[in-house]
């Protein structure tokens, strides 16, 4: 620590270079947060997925229906413990930018399929009684100040009704959270059969089905077991673990963690190029400087640890800013409307860890060779150039 | 008096290229405790050469440097390194200190590599400023310094690790003739009265005649004796 004095005066010695290799660091690792959070988001879904729940989809595309039909045959399959489905809904509320997911579900099944969603009984059975009821995650009731009791119209952007209007009415009739710490709770749920009875097309249909195995049953064999059943119908399907039909959701999206990924080793190149220049022409401008320490009788290793340091701690002073502005930028994204895309947009204490990591480790690159130019200098070579 | 420093059939060769340039030819020199050497001569006779091998910066191709009882043509630059730090002080022509560090933290630099703590450290440089007249200037930045206060500052510096030994390359020579007085009568009194041995490089005949002794070196061998 004595030496930090001594580092942190050679990091300031030429204030706007430095201010601008910090602001250059720290859009990098702002960067990090921003595009590390959404990665998340898109990634956490898969993370808390329930290994004994299979979903059964369409072979061809998510996006086409199953028949309501096939409830029963994948509830007499062997292995199969329960069985519920989904659909997806797609409206707004007062505006086309306050988007949420909406999915109409039978409510009962839904809930004993999805046992982390924590909600009182008597909600519950409100909802259950009430055809236009609907339940909201905790965090869409915070956002947008809903409370038991209030009537919401939901404009549609794919269902129409059967009247020809795109509003759907429902009642707020409870407010569910979950036990999953990752989990999310920034969507709504409905009564299938109001949007089966209600909707001008697609009628006998819905979007997925959801099942939990039996205890001791081979999920590989159950989900054959589905498929076969299905094989050569006009809905052919193709029943996956809830962690793969997570991930193909996200794909559609396209590879986000790639796409992460590349951004990421761009900006970071680039980041390891300036900074790398930075430290290399602090040293250069004071090889006399560092032949005086030497001559001070600092060792080589001191003399590499010097400039080390001042390289890390550049990259700490712009990475640290620039991973805070990103934690407070994730923060507000995901309280805003915008949050309702990216359920579970969080940065993560590991991230935080592995930024800091990259940190210490970027200014490691930027710093070693300018480092060990200081190092390795002849005292009499330096002090005789000036 | 005690011998500090022994320099026995010393030899420099540098090479430039394919070229042999032999800086010293087999010199031998023997520096008295509390001696003040001045040591003078053409540019490239060797002088600057010598005062690095007196302080551990350079190694000789052949012969043996011992200064205080440590053969330094041994060490290894890690032992030298070490050995600096406690035992020489160099001052420079151009002064070289820091421009980021105040006069005070300048002075501190060598003490860093103790043990001491920040108090310690401040106390010592606060005293070595004290001895060369500084101590108003201690908050001050090297560009806030005359030349000549520089040069007091880069002394202070020399000797806050308290060594025995104090080498000055044209210490000077970069200074107008009434501060150059001032510095070598400061370097007079580390000489006299704290019991500094003092090998200085020089050009200025003026200079050296501050010295108790003067060596002239000329092709990379003593010529000449001269007393003060």
């Amino acid at each position: 620590m004595k030496f930090f004095g001594f580092i942190w005066k050679n990091a300031w010695r030429k204030k706007v270079r430095t201010t601008l290799t910090i602001l250059s660091v720290l859009v990098a690792f702002l960067l990090y947060a921003l595009l590390n959070s959404i990665g998340y988001a898109f990634k956490s879904g898969a993370d808390i997925a329930d290994a004994e729940r299979l979903v059964v989809i369409d072979k061809v595309s998510l996006i086409n229906p199953l028949p309501i039909s096939y409830q029963n045959k994948i509830a007499a399959t062997p292995g199969v413990e329960s069985v519920t489905y989904a659909s997806w809904f797609g409206g707004y509320y007062q505006d086309p930018s306050n988007q949420l997911p909406q999915f109409p579900v039978d409510p009962a099944g839904y809930f004993a399929m999805y046992p982390e969603l924590k909600m009182p009984s008597e909600q519950l059975e409100a909802w259950t009684n009430n055809r236009i009821g609907m339940v909201v995650g905790e965090e869409v009731a915070a956002q947008y100040g809903w409370k038991i009791g209030d009537r919401v119209p939901l404009q549609a952007t794919i269902w129409t009704k059967t009247d020809g209007g795109r509003t759907w009415e429902f009642e707020v009739e409870g407010i569910f959270t979950t036990d999953d710490p990752r989990g999310s709770t920034g969507y709504m749920l409905f009564h299938h059969d109001y949007f089966e009875e209600a909707r001008a097309f697609g009628k006998g249909t819905v979007g997925w089905y959801v099942l939990r195995i039996a205890g001791g049953a081979n999920p590989v064999e159950v989900a054959n077991a589905v498929d076969e059943q299905f094989a050569n119908s006009p809905n052919e399907t193709e029943t996956s673990t809830e962690q793969a039909f997570v991930e193909s959701f996200s794909k559609q999206f396209g590879n986000i963690a790639l796409i992460v990924t590349l951004i990421l080793g761009a900006v970071f190149f680039t980041l390891l190029l300036v900074s790398g220049n930075t430290m290399a022409q602090s040293v250069r401008e004071r090889i006399s400087e560092l032949a005086v320490l030497k001559t001070l009788g600092f060792t080589d290793k001191s003399v590499l640890g010097i400039v080390l340091s001042e390289s890390i701690l550049i990259m700490l002073m712009g990475g640290l800013l620039g991973v805070g502005i990103g934690w407070m930028l994730v923060q507000g994204l995901a309280r805003s409307p915008l949050g309702a895309f990216l359920p579970g947009i969080y940065l993560s204490p590991q991230a935080i860890i592995l930024a800091v990591l990259m940190m210490a480790a970027a200014g490691i690159v930027a710093g070693i060779f300018p480092a060990l130019k200081a190092m390795r200098l002849s005292i009499v070579d330096a002090l005789a150039r000036g | 008096m005690d011998v500090l420093a022994e320099l026995k059939g010393v030899s420099r060769v540098y090479r430039k290229g394919k070229e042999r340039v032999e800086v010293l030819h087999e010199l031998d020199l023997q520096i008295p405790q509390g001696d003040f050497l001045a040591l003078m001569g053409p540019s490239g006779s060797g002088k600057t050469t010598l005062l690095n091998l007196l302080g551990g910066l350079d190694k000789p191709t052949g012969g043996t440097v011992t200064v205080g009882g440590a053969e330094l043509s041994s060490m290894s630059n890690s032992q030298l390194s070490r050995w600096r730090s406690t035992n020489v002080g160099f001052i420079f022509q151009f002064y070289n200190l820091l421009p980021v560090l105040t006069a005070r933290k300048n002075v501190e630099l060598p003490l860093l590599l103790t043990n001491m703590g920040g108090a310690e450290r401040t106390r010592r440089a606060d005293i070595a400023l004290s001895i060369v007249g500084l101590s108003d200037r201690a908050k001050h930045y090297p560009r806030e310094m005359s030349g000549g206060q520089e040069q007091r500052v880069a002394i202070a510096r020399a000797i806050v690790s308290d060594p025995t030994l104090l080498l000055c390359d044209e210490p000077t020579g970069d200074l107008d003739r009434e501060t150059a007085d001032e510095i070598l009568k400061l370097l007079q009194i580390l000489n006299r009265d704290h019991g500094k041995t003092i090998v200085m490089v020089t050009h200025d005949a003026q200079a050296a005649e501050y010295a108790s002794r003067t060596l002239h070196v000329d092709k990379g061998k003593l010529e000449s004796r001269v007393a003060a």
